[in-house]
C-alpha cells in the first residue's frame, strides 16, 4: 500500500494549482471591459437599480473581498446565472455534459482501435517500407486540422454514401450512437497521429527488453511474446500521454462540437463567447480546467496499478 | 570553441532529407505569399455573378464559391494571412518563455518557485479553451489570437529553457562569467540563452503546426480573421453550408493547410535530427 500513498498526498499538491485556476477565471471575468451591473440590466437601467446590484452582488467591495464571495459560492455549487438562458450555469453545463463526455471516451477508444494495430505494423517492420508509410501518415495527421476533416468525412459518408446523419445528436441511445461515430472518429484520427509515434517507440523499446527476452528464451512464438509481454508494458506510457494529452483533446471536442452541431460543452462556450454570456464562458472553463487536472490525477493511480515497478 | 560556434558548424554539412523537403513547402508557401498579386489568376474577393459555384475546370482549377469568387486565387492570397498566423503566433510566446524561462532557471528559489505554479496553472486549462476565453473577454480579431497565444503559449517555452538553464549555469564557462562580475543580465541573456535555445527553436518548428491549426480553427469558429478577407480557415467555414452541392470550397483551403503543417512537421524532425534534439 506504501506506493499508493500518493493518492493521499497528491490532492493537497493540487490544491493550489486549483487556486489558480478559480483565480485566473476569476480575473478573467472581472477584465470584460463595462460595468457588470449594466451588462446584467441592460443599458436602459435606472441608476438606482444599478447601485442596488452593485450592491446586492458585493461589485462595491474591494476586490479581494469579491474573490473571496466568489470562492464561498464556487464551495456552494453556484457559478452565477447565465445572462442568455436565465438560469444557473451549473444546471446548464450538466445539461449539456453528456455529449461531451461521450465524445471524449468515444474518441479515445476509436484512437486506440486505430493506433494499436498502425504501430504494431509499423515496429514490427522497423525501417521497412510499412514502417514508412506509418510515419508518412501518422506526419500527415498531426497536420490535419479536426474541423475539416470533420467536413470531409460529412461529404464522403453523409452527402455520398449517405450512411451518417450531417449534424445533431438524437434522442434515443441508438441515435446518439449514430450521431456520434463520424465525431469521434474525426478526433481519433487526429489522435493517434500522436499515438502511434509515441506506441511505437516503446514497442521498439519493450521488444528489446529483458523480458521479451526471456520469454522468447522460454521458447515462447514471437507473436505470443508480443501480445502477452510486449505489447502490454508498452501501452501504459501510451495512455499516460492519452491522459498528459487530455487538454488538447477537450479542445479538439470544441471545434469539432462546432463542426456536427453537438449541443454539448463546447458548443455552449461559443456560443457563449458570442452572446457575451461570461458566467458561462467563466464556468465552461472553470469545469474543464478541473476535468483535466482530474484525468491526469487518475492517469497517475493507473500507471501504479499497471505497473508494480512504478514509485511516485 | 565556443559554443555557440560549434552550433553554427552543426547547422552545415549533411541535410536530412525531411529537412529538405519541408524547408522546400515552406519556400514554396512563402514564394506564393509574397507573389500573391502575380500568381493568382483572379482578385480574391471578385465576385464573378456568371461563375457561382463552378465546379473546378480549367478556368477555374479549384472551381469558384458561392459569390462566384475563384478558390485558388483566395487559396493564395490566404498564404499571407496563415504564414503570418503561424510565424506571430510562435514568436510571441517563443520571446516571452524563454526570458521567462531563463530568469526563472537562474535565478531558482521563490522565482522559480512562483514562475512554475504559474506554468502549472496554465498548463491545467484546455489550450484552446483558454485561448477563447481570452478572446471572448478581448473581442474577435486577428490581434486577439496574437494576445491570447502568448499569453497561453509562452509556458511550454519557459519550461523547455527553464530546464536548460538550470544545467547551464552550473557549468565551468558560467562560473567564468560571474568570476569575472559580469551582471546577471550580461550572464543570462548574453552567455546562458544562447546556449539553451536550440532545443526551443526545434520545438517552435512542431508548434507552428499547433499555432497554424489553432489559428484557423479560431477563424473557422468565426472568432479570428473576419471576413470577406480570405484565410483557409474562414473559406473552410464558409464552404460548409454548401457541402451537398459544392465540395470544392472547404476542401481546398483544408489541402492548403494540411500540406503547410506537414511542411514545418518535417522541418522539426528533420532539425531534431540535425541537432541531435528530440522535439
Amino acid at each position: 500500500m506504501h506506493r499508493y500513498r500518493f493518492v493521499f498526498y497528491r490532492p493537497l499538491q493540487l490544491l493550489p494549482v486549483l487556486f489558480g485556476i478559480s483565480i485566473i477565471t476569476f480575473v478573467l471575468v472581472r477584465s470584460i471591459p463595462g460595468d457588470p451591473a449594466r451588462i446584467l440590466l441592460g443599458t436602459r437601467a435606472t441608476p438606482a437599480a444599478l447601485e442596488r446590484i452593485r450592491e446586492q452582488f458585493g461589485l462595491n467591495d474591494p476586490l479581494w473581498m469579491q474573490y473571496l464571495y466568489f470562492l464561498k459560492n464556487l464551495f456552494n455549487g453556484e457559478m452565477g446565472r447565465s445572462i442568455l438562458y436565465k438560469v444557473d450555469v451549473i444546471g446548464l453545463i450538466f445539461e449539456r455534459l453528456e455529449p461531451t463526455v461521450v465524445l471524449v471516451f468515444g474518441s479515445v477508444l476509436v484512437a486506440l482501435l486505430i493506433t494499436i494495430p498502425l504501430a504494431t505494423i509499423a515496429a514490427r517492420n522497423r525501417g521497412g517500407f510499412l514502417d514508412q508509410a506509418v510515419r508518412v501518415i501518422s506526419t500527415g495527421g498531426l497536420g490535419m486540422p479536426a474541423f475539416w476533416l470533420g467536413i470531409m468525412l460529412i461529404i464522403l459518408f453523409s452527402v455520398r454514401l449517405d450512411l451518417f446523419p450531417v449534424s445533431g445528436y438524437g434522442q434515443t441511445f441508438l441515435e446518439k450512437l449514430h450521431h456520434m461515430v463520424l465525431p469521434c472518429v474525426t478526433i481519433a484520427l487526429s489522435l493517434s497521429a500522436v499515438l502511434t509515434r509515441s506506441l511505437r517507440a516503446s514497442l521498439l523499446a519493450e521488444m528489446q527488453s529483458d523480458a521479451a527476452m526471456a520469454a522468447r528464451a522460454r521458447g515462447l512464438p514471437e507473436n505470443v511474446v508480443f501480445r502477452r509481454h510486449v505489447l502490454p508494458n508498452s501501452l501504459i506510457p501510451t495512455l499516460n500521454l492519452l491522459a498528459v494529452n487530455i487538454g488538447w483533446l477537450i479542445s479538439g471536442t470544441v471545434v469539432v462540437e462546432s463542426v456536427f452541431a453537438i449541443p454539448g460543452m463546447g458548443q455552449l462556450l461559443i456560443r457563449a463567447i458570442f452572446t457575451r454570456d461570461y458566467m458561462v464562458v467563466q464556468g465552461v472553463a472553470m469545469l474543464f480546467a478541473v476535468a483535466s487536472v482530474l484525468v491526469n490525477f487518475l492517469a497517475d493511480i493507473m500507471t501504479v496499478t499497471l505497473d508494480p515497478r512504478v514509485k511516485l | 570553441m565556443p559554443a555557440r560556434r560549434r552550433g553554427l558548424r552543426r547547422l552545415t554539412g549533411h541535410v536530412p532529407q525531411p529537412l529538405m523537403i519541408g524547408a522546400g513547402i515552406l519556400i514554396f508557401f512563402i514564394v506564393l505569399a509574397v507573389g500573391a498579386p502575380v500568381i493568382a489568376p483572379y482578385d480574391p474577393i471578385y465576385q464573378d455573378i456568371s461563375a457561382r459555384l463552378a465546379p473546378p475546370s480549367l478556368v477555374h482549377p479549384f472551381g469558384t464559391d458561392n459569390f462566384g469568387r475563384d478558390i485558388l486565387s483566395r487559396v493564395i492570397w490566404s498564404t499571407r494571412i496563415d504564414l503570418q498566423i503561424a510565424f506571430l503566433g510562435v514568436i510571441f510566446p517563443f520571446i516571452i518563455g524563454t526570458a521567462a524561462g531563463t530568469i526563472a532557471g537562474y535565478f531558482g528559489g521563490l522565482t522559480d518557485t512562483l514562475f512554475m505554479r504559474l506554468i502549472d496553472i496554465v498548463l491545467a486549462f484546455p489550450f484552446l479553451v483558454l485561448m477563447l476565453a481570452i478572446i471572448a473577454i478581448l473581442g474577435p480579431g486577428l490581434a486577439s489570437f496574437y494576445i491570447a497565444m502568448a499569453l497561453v503559449g509562452w509556458v511550454s517555452y519557459a519550461r523547455l529553457v527553464r530546464a536548460q538553464i538550470l544545467v547551464l549555469k552550473q557549468s565551468d564557462f558560467a562560473m567564468a562569467a560571474k568570476s569575472l562580475g559580469f551582471s546577471h543580465w550580461r550572464i543570462m541573456f548574453r552567455h546562458l540563452l544562447p546556449n539553451a535555445l536550440i532545443g526551443s527553436i526545434v520545438f517552435a518548428m512542431s508548434d507552428a503546426v499547433l499555432v497554424l491549426l489553432n489559428g484557423a480553427a479560431i477563424s473557422y469558429l468565426g472568432l479570428g480573421v473576419q471576413p470577406p478577407t480570405a484565410e483557409w480557415g474562414i473559406m473552410v467555414a464558409e464552404g460548409q453550408a454548401f457541402i451537398s452541392i459544392a465540395w470544392w470550397i472547404a476542401t481546398f483551403p483544408g489541402l492548403a493547410i494540411v500540406l503547410l503543417a506537414f511542411g514545418f512537421s518535417l522541418l522539426a524532425d528533420g532539425l531534431g535530427e540535425k541537432l541531435g534534439v528530440r522535439p
